[in-house]
């Protein structure tokens, strides 16, 4: 990478601030699943678009870093190239979409299929980081909630879930408790990740920027996800294999292709599906080696994930 | 078994007030309250506006911290608590019905679910038995079986008010505060509730405190009564000898002014 052209800080932000982010992120790291305050800083992007998320990832990075920055699994959405591009630009760090090469990757709505390993920093952009806000928008409460750990009000959602919809009906951002103390949001990942949230070898960094928290899951922190006894957490996909690499165990899209009704579903996490193309494995429609998310486009203005912020 | 009988068969209240005094800056809330309950009793509170009854049932529940004074707990010192033990009482052992439903009930969910809380607060983890305490709950205070899944804000205010009462009793609290429980009702609305409530306490043998402004209530369910006026606490006694025979000048006042209506 060339050196940035305009003279910003490393990383947009500085240094004060990033010490003052770093020092949040440490006390997240310490207090796993706490939510830590912090002053979030204005960035040069509107709040859906993960600014913290994006300031959390440039309070990690440093010039050796290689970035991976991902939108619903996918390198190649307008948000995560954009982010991607301003850390280019700013920072000057080298990018990847290879998960395992990644040192650090800033997600929104999900977690790589590749499993991280050990010294890998998993950077996740928030936008409400109170699990208990649902029920009680109090937030002199809620933190009382959390200190006294009063979380019956999260089996009471679950109740409700399964009162209407005779299930749990929470696809994403289902609530987890981690290392048996505090209740956390995981973002909006859909709840078939929240099986890799546990014992994950890799940091795990979450920013909330218009409600300035931060908090943090430390390498192979035990994290359960909640549920009853008669209605266990179950990680649900779509019961097929990916159109494109034929992979089983992998989170899909569906993707309507016409208007007759024709449908495929492809791996929602791009890497992973060209990683395992280019190693030959082929499904049901898959000779094609663009990414799972451009074959997706290539049907015309069927694929609202491309848009970026939500 | 009469109250009175039970009463003498137990020799340790399970409530000790003290000299409880709650200051809100120069003004008075209540000034050295000092009785005790005993299990099974239900103790009315009367008196006019801002005489200090809210106040002293929110000193009594923990709500406000007061000034100075005691409260023991069956034994225990309840402002010496930390906080966590305070408001587990609060879920477990006691109970807490507030005058506007509203305040005590959770208006964006379901029946079942307001009713469920405190079960899954105390670590209920089944739903198919928490929803059958729950609709059993439901038919004990007159709703019906398929507004389970409805919200408070579909009930009327008597209905929301019993929905308050079943959240309030699912855990089989000993103790169990009301401030004004009939207060914003309609008169057949509130008669059908005290009529319910009597049920309830004479059935689960509860410990009551209830604030009202209505000597009707407290005739019909109070064994004793305490009459406050400016903080102060003027006269006490069984109810029938307060309301027939009161001593107190205020309380005479009280009393014969009810008559007139
Ligand atoms: N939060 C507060 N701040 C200041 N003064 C208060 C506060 N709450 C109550 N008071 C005062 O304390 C006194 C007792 O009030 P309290 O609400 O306990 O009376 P009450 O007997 O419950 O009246 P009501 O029958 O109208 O409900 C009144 O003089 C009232 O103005
Ligand atoms: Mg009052």
């Amino acid at each position: 990478m060339t050196a940035p052209a305009i003279a910003y800080n490393f990383a947009y932000l500085d240094e004060q601030t990033k010490r003052m982010i770093r020092r949040a992120i440490l006390k997240g790291i310490a207090v796993p699943g706490y939510q830590v305050p912090f002053a979030s800083r204005e960035m040069p992007m509107p709040y859906g678009w993960g600014t913290g998320g994006v300031q959390v990832t440039a309070a990690c990075l440093v010039p050796e870093d290689r970035l991976k920055v991902i939108d619903q699994g996918a390198d190649d959405t307008t948000n995560a190239v954009s982010i991607r591009r301003f850390f280019q630009r700013t920072a000057g760090v080298a990018v990847t979409e290879a998960t395992a090469d990644a040192t650090v990757i800033q997600t929104r709505h999900r977690i790589p299929e590749t499993p991280l390993t050990e010294g890998q920093i998993l950077v996740y952009q928030v936008p409400i980081p109170e699990p208990l806000r649902f029920l009680e928008p109090r937030e002199t409460e809620t933190r009382k909630m959390h200190e006294l750990e009063e979380y019956g009000l999260m089996h009471v959602k679950l109740y409700e879930d399964i009162a209407r919809h005779g299930q749990i009906a929470t696809a994403y951002a289902y609530p987890v408790r981690v290392e048996g103390r505090y209740v956390m949001d995981p973002s909006p990942i859909p709840k078939f990740d929240n099986p890799k949230l546990t014992a994950n070898p890799a940091i795990q960094l979450f920013g909330a920027g218009r409600e300035q928290r931060i908090y943090a899951l430390p390498p192979y922190a035990e994290v359960v996800s909640l549920d009853f006894e008669d209605h266990p957490f179950q990680a649900t996909k779509a019961a097929h294999d990916c159109d494109l690499c034929g992979a089983k165990v992998s989170y899909l899209d569906e993707v309507i292709t016409d208007d007759a009704g024709g449908r495929m579903f492809v791996c929602s996490d791009t890497d992973f599906c060209a990683g395992r193309r280019a190693r030959g494995l082929i499904g049901r429609l898959g000779g094609d080696q663009k990414s799972s998310k451009t074959f997706a486009n290539s049907f015309q203005g069927i694929w609202p994930g491309t848009e970026g912020a939500p | 078994m009469t109250a009175m009988e039970r009463i003498a068969m137990t020799d340790q209240p399970l409530l000790r007030v003290d000299g409880l005094t709650k200051r809100y800056g120069p003004r008075i809330g209540c000034l050295d309250v000092s009785f005790d309950l005993y299990p099974g009793e239900v103790l009315g509170i009367v008196g006019e506006s801002g005489s200090g009854k809210s106040t002293l049932l929110s000193c009594l529940a923990g709500h406000l911290q007061p000034d100075l004074g005691r409260v023991a707990y069956d034994g225990r010192d309840v402002l010496a608590m930390s906080e966590t033990e305070r408001r587990r009482l609060g879920r477990t052992d006691w109970a807490y019905v507030h005058q506007n439903p509203r305040d005590g009930l959770r208006m964006g969910v379901s029946a079942g679910g307001n009713v469920g809380e405190r079960l899954m607060a105390i670590g209920a983890r089944h739903y198919g038995e928490i929803r059958d305490k729950a609709q059993d709950w439901l038919a004990r205070v007159e709703i019906a079986a398929d507004r389970i899944d409805d919200r408070p804000s579909a009930f009327s205010g008597g209905m929301q008010q019993r929905l308050q009462i079943a959240r309030n009793l699912v855990t089989a609290p000993r103790l169990v505060f009301m401030d004004e429980p009939t207060g914003g009702l309609d008169v057949s609305v509130q008669a059908r509730l005290l009529d319910l409530l009597r049920g309830l306490v004479r059935d689960l043998g509860l410990s009551v405190i209830i604030v009202t402004h209505d000597l009707a209530v407290v005739r019909l369910l109070a064994h004793r009564l305490m009459v406050m006026k400016s903080g102060r606490v003027v006269e006490q006694g069984l109810t029938d000898q307060v309301l027939d025979d009161p001593q107190h000048a205020y309380s005479q006042l009280l009393v014969s002014s009810v008559l007139q209506v």
